[in-house]
């Protein structure tokens, strides 16, 4: 059996292999390195089931757990980055015109090794059981994303991008530490296991502390998962990225925060007196996500700052989820939506990637007329839209249904009201790419939409996917924590 | 998985066509197999069917969600036996009157395919989630019906359509859910047997607002008033055979819902709210009937026609007798059959002469007498003329409604007089509402049909071939339950559980 941590050392001793192989190669082909790297990721995913699962020497440690969940979002964080590899490879001649370098191949190289050490720091964060342990990992993702987001350096809008990650990065990593500090004061530990332990003997007069800490905290991780009040950097962001990375931070950075916020919140909930705040916070933060991600949705008119504002509703349903944590399947239902929302949201970009190399552009204009251009890659499309919104028979209405019974189980009324609005605002603004595939005439003179082969096989797992788990959701059930 | 239905056969047919259309079979011959082959399908079910016999035919169960009780089960009792049959000839008529656009035929009829099975799917679901899910299969193809190959002012009527219909879906949702709530924690399960059960043992309390979640659920997508408006507008402008499915099959939906759900498990809350859907049900019959009786073009008048319609069936449903519900179920498919003979024939004469405005037509019955008589047939079908299966439910809906609730009595100068309960309103208003609908549909029938055959129209081809069959099949069967109803009533009586 092989212990746990071999998977995290596996894939950084993968990324300082490609880079090594990189500095030292003759051959000027960077699509090799990507497709290194998609079969050493591939490899540690198959490792992924052989580990030991919870040896005794980690478990005394308390860094670091590995319980079903973490190794859920390990495996989530490898094929995220698989995914992500992908669409790079696909939008590798985006970048080289984006990138000054003295030959056109020049640079490109880092573009696919990055996100191997992303993902490095993702699968640290899965099973972090630790607040330094936590904020290592946290730092090791954001500090590679900022370097991927601001990539095409001759993009303005993809630096103006770099640049408001990166200084609402280190706003939210001060948050972070800030609180922790405040927790660390009051309970002296850092580690959560032992913080729970603490919980229980720190005076009554501490406790306002302790929540001071805890919303720090809080309002960290709110900028993580793009929550509202703290997302206001997601539109920019999403719509300047190199769209592969958009896709990574939509999902495998929101994924992570999530990941987070059920390990940082478990030892809190224990105490009666902070459980209540604590559901109050986090209806009133889904309430507000909700609301503000769906509404500002509406006018959109690009499509990958679409994407963005809907990353912000989906984390919405997903706060309602976790709101509504003390039913015993919504801590399933938050982990099933992050699957469908995985596989969705990938579909989309997939399918935008090869759209964009043809038209020049992201807007939904540039989608008009797909359906007759393309027809198999507006049917993914059509899929995945219709998954984003929560069309039955997809993945997004098992995850919609999952979440909604739930929080009705723990009566937050309110709460499914407005995600009841909302989900039918949601529905006009994802229909709008329906609207332009299927309803309006193709452009004249735009080229000829090319799929690469790893593309296709991609796109086509995930529409399979989508649909077989939108009528036999027990198949990703089956694996959830 | 216990043995496997007969009727997942009916729901994979259409979609197994509509994939062999997208992968480049024949699209209106392979339809058009396809839909017949359901049909006989259907047929070779109802010949198996027991009528005798109590609670579902012909189930298999497939667990999906354990965890909540959600299992993929198909089955039928005589009610869902006459929806599905509704859906299966429907479907038929539907593909044959179909006119294959120039361009994208493929999608037009792999999307009407993609509507029939979730009719079918749909009617054929025992547990309650399935049933929900299949209604929304009609979602995207129908917005893209009406969005690519709709007439008018499409592209308003899509968006409309689909955003109401998705908002009442979620609405609806949220009542599966809280029906699942109620149930007692244990015995909680999708299944609608189980659901059943529960209630008749007495262990399910009923709760109001799970009631009224359902009620506007599916009150949106029957297009109770004052939900209605997206209707008639999406029904002008679909092309005829998506008004047909829609509007005959689809709307059903709701009703066989509140009758299937609302009834055995919730009367009380049914009771207590009868004040404010009766209200709401005269208001769809007096105001959109007059509504219908002033508009100028024969698509928008068929919807708002539609939409007045479902107001009897509502009728019959909230009155919770066996009479008024017997008529109610016998309404779900008259109303389906008669909405859909009319939509296919105005599609017919929009093909032919390119308007539908009742200024610019007259006469066309010269030119196209079998087009004349069948849409003749029709709107007197739509009235209730005897004879015609309609007849025989609303008749049923009316007995059943004015013998419902307490007769009012009051004091007028000191004399105890008799007055009309609130049932018995709503009942006159309905029987007032046959007027309004033969002052409409005789008034079509003039404008459209009778007075001079100008020369612009007086090269009209007649009906023929396919459309002409399914058209005929439609009013024949018509007339047969109008004939023998008594059939129908059979199949009905034990499949309804009253409280």
């Amino acid at each position: 059996m092989i212990q746990p941590i071999a998977l995290e050392i596996c894939v950084v001793c993968l990324g300082i292999f490609l880079l090594m192989a990189e500095s030292f190669s003759f051959k000027s082909n960077k699509v090799t390195l990507a497709h290194g790297a998609i079969f050493g990721l591939v490899c540690v995913f198959i490792l992924s089931f052989f580990i030991e699962t919870n040896p005794a020497g980690i478990q005394d440690s308390g860094f670091y757990v590995l319980d079903s969940l973490s190794l859920f979002f390990k495996r989530f964080a490898i094929l995220a980055t698989i995914l992500t590899l992908i669409l790079a490879i696909d939008y590798l001649p985006i970048v080289q015109r984006l990138v000054p370098a003295e030959r056109p191949e020049a640079g490109s190289g880092e573009f696919f090794i990055l996100p191997v050490f992303t993902c490095a720091g993702l699968m640290w964060m899965a099973s972090a059981a630790d607040f330094i342990m936590i904020f290592c990992a946290l730092e090791l993702v954001t500090i590679s994303l900022y370097i991927q987001v601001a990539y095409t350096r001759r993009s303005l809008a993809s630096l103006e991008a770099g640049t408001k990650f990166l200084v609402l990065g280190a706003l939210s990593t001060g948050f972070f530490i800030y609180g922790i500090t405040w927790i660390f004061g009051m309970t002296g530990e850092t580690n959560l296991a032992f913080i729970e332990k603490n919980l229980s003997i720190v005076p009554e007069a501490n406790h306002t502390a302790i929540l001071f800490g805890l919303a720090m905290v809080l309002v960290a991780i709110g900028f993580k998962i793009a929550a509202a009040p703290f997302q206001f950097w997601v539109p920019d962001v999403y719509q300047g990225a190199p769209t592969p990375i958009t896709a990574y931070l939509a999902v495998a950075s929101k994924a992570a925060g999530f990941v987070i916020l059920i390990r940082v919140l478990q030892p809190f909930f224990v105490l009666e007196s902070f459980q209540g705040k604590l559901i109050l916070v986090l209806m009133l933060l889904a309430a507000l996500t909700l609301i503000y991600g769906n509404l500002a949705a509406i006018p959109q008119t690009n499509f990958k700052r679409l994407l963005g504002y809907s990353s912000i509703a989906h984390a919405g349903y997903l706060l309602v989820g976790l709101a509504a944590i003390g039913d015993a399947f919504a801590g399933r239902a938050v982990v099933f939506y992050l699957g469908g929302y995985f596989l969705m949201t990938f579909l989309a970009f997939l399918v935008m990637v090869p759209v964009t190399k043809a038209t020049g552009g992201d807007d939904l204009s540039h989608f008009n007329g797909l359906a007759r251009r393309a027809p198999g890659l507006a049917l993914a499309m059509l899929i995945a839209a219709a998954s984003l919104a929560g069309v039955p028979f997809t993945v997004g209405f098992f995850g919609k249904f999952f979440i909604f019974e739930a929080a009705m189980n723990q009566e937050l009324y309110l709460l499914v009201l407005i995600g009841v609005v909302t989900v039918a605002s949601g529905f006009y603004y994802y229909f709008k790419v329906i609207r332009a595939m299927y309803w309006q005439p193709a452009p004249e003179g735009c080229g000829e939409v090319a799929v690469s082969p790893l593309s296709k096989l991609a796109i086509g797992l995930c529409t399979l996917l989508i649909l077989v788990l939108g009528f036999y959701p027990q198949l990703l059930i089956r694996f959830l924590p | 998985m216990s043995s496997v239905s007969p009727l997942l056969f009916l729901i994979l047919v259409p979609i197994l066509s509509a994939v062999l259309v997208m992968a480049g079979a024949n699209p209106r011959f392979t339809s058009i197999l396809g839909a017949a082959l359901n049909v006989l399908f259907l047929l070779a079910v109802a010949v198996f069917f027991n009528p005798a016999q109590e609670g579902f035919q012909f189930v298999s169960s497939f667990s999906v969600v354990p965890q909540l009780g959600i299992s993929f089960t198909l089955g039928a009792d005589g009610l869902s036996l006459i929806m599905l049959f509704l859906s299966v000839i429907v479907t038929l008529a539907a593909v044959c009157v179909a006119r294959a656009p120039l361009e994208n035929t493929r999608w037009f009829y792999a999307s009407i395919l993609l509507i029939s099975a979730g009719v079918v799917g749909a009617f054929a679901s025992v547990d309650v989630f399935f049933f929900y899910m299949f209604h929304e299969l009609a979602l995207i193809p129908t917005f893209l019906l009406i969005g690519i190959w709709g007439s008018g002012d499409r592209q308003a009527a899509a968006w409309k359509a689909t955003v109401y219909l998705a908002t009442g879906s979620f609405i609806l949702l949220l009542g599966i859910i809280g029906l699942y709530l109620i149930q007692p924690e244990g015995a909680r399960s999708f299944d609608l047997r189980q659901m059943v059960a529960n209630a008749q043992a007495g262990q399910v309390p009923d709760s109001p607002v799970v009631y009224l979640l359902l009620l506007v659920g599916f009150g949106i997508l029957v297009s109770l008033f004052p939900f209605h408006t997206w209707a008639p507008q999406a029904y002008a402008s679909a092309p005829a055979p998506a008004s047909m499915l829609h509007a005959g099959v689809l709307k059903k939906f709701g009703l066989y819902g509140l009758i299937r759900l609302a009834v055995p498990i919730l009367p009380e809350s049914v009771q207590a709210f009868a004040p404010i859907l009766l209200t709401l049900l005269a208001c769809n019959i007096l105001y959109v009937g007059y509504c219908t009786i002033a508009q100028r073009k024969l698509d928008l008048m068929l919807g708002y026609s539609s939409v007045m319609h479902m107001g009897y069936i509502f009728l019959g449903f909230v009155a919770l007798n066996q009479v008024s519900l017997t008529g109610a179920s016998l309404m779900l498919l008259s109303h389906g059959l008669t909405i859909a003979v009319l939509f296919a024939l105005c599609g017919e004469i929009r093909e032919r002469t390119g308007t539908l405005d009742f200024s610019e037509l007259g006469g066309i019955a010269r030119a196209t007498p079998k087009l004349g008589l069948a849409f003749g047939f029709a709107a007197m079908a739509s009235v209730g003329l005897p004879g015609f299966v309609g007849f025989a439910g609303e008749l049923l809906v009316f007995f059943g409604a004015f013998a419902t609730g307490e007769p009012q009595m009051g004091f007028l100068d000191d004399k105890e007089v008799f007055g009309f309960n609130g049932y018995q309103i709503a009942t006159i208003c309905a029987v007032w509402g046959i007027v309004i609908s033969a002052i409409y549909m005789l008034r079509a029938y003039r404008r459209v049909f009778m007075g001079p055959l100008s020369d612009r129209w007086s090269r009209l081809t007649d009906l023929s071939g396919f459309p002409h069959a399914a058209i005929v099949i439609l009013l024949a069967i018509m007339l047969f339950f109008g004939f023998v109803p008594q059939i129908l009533v059979n199949l009905v009586t034990p499949a309804l559980l009253l409280p």
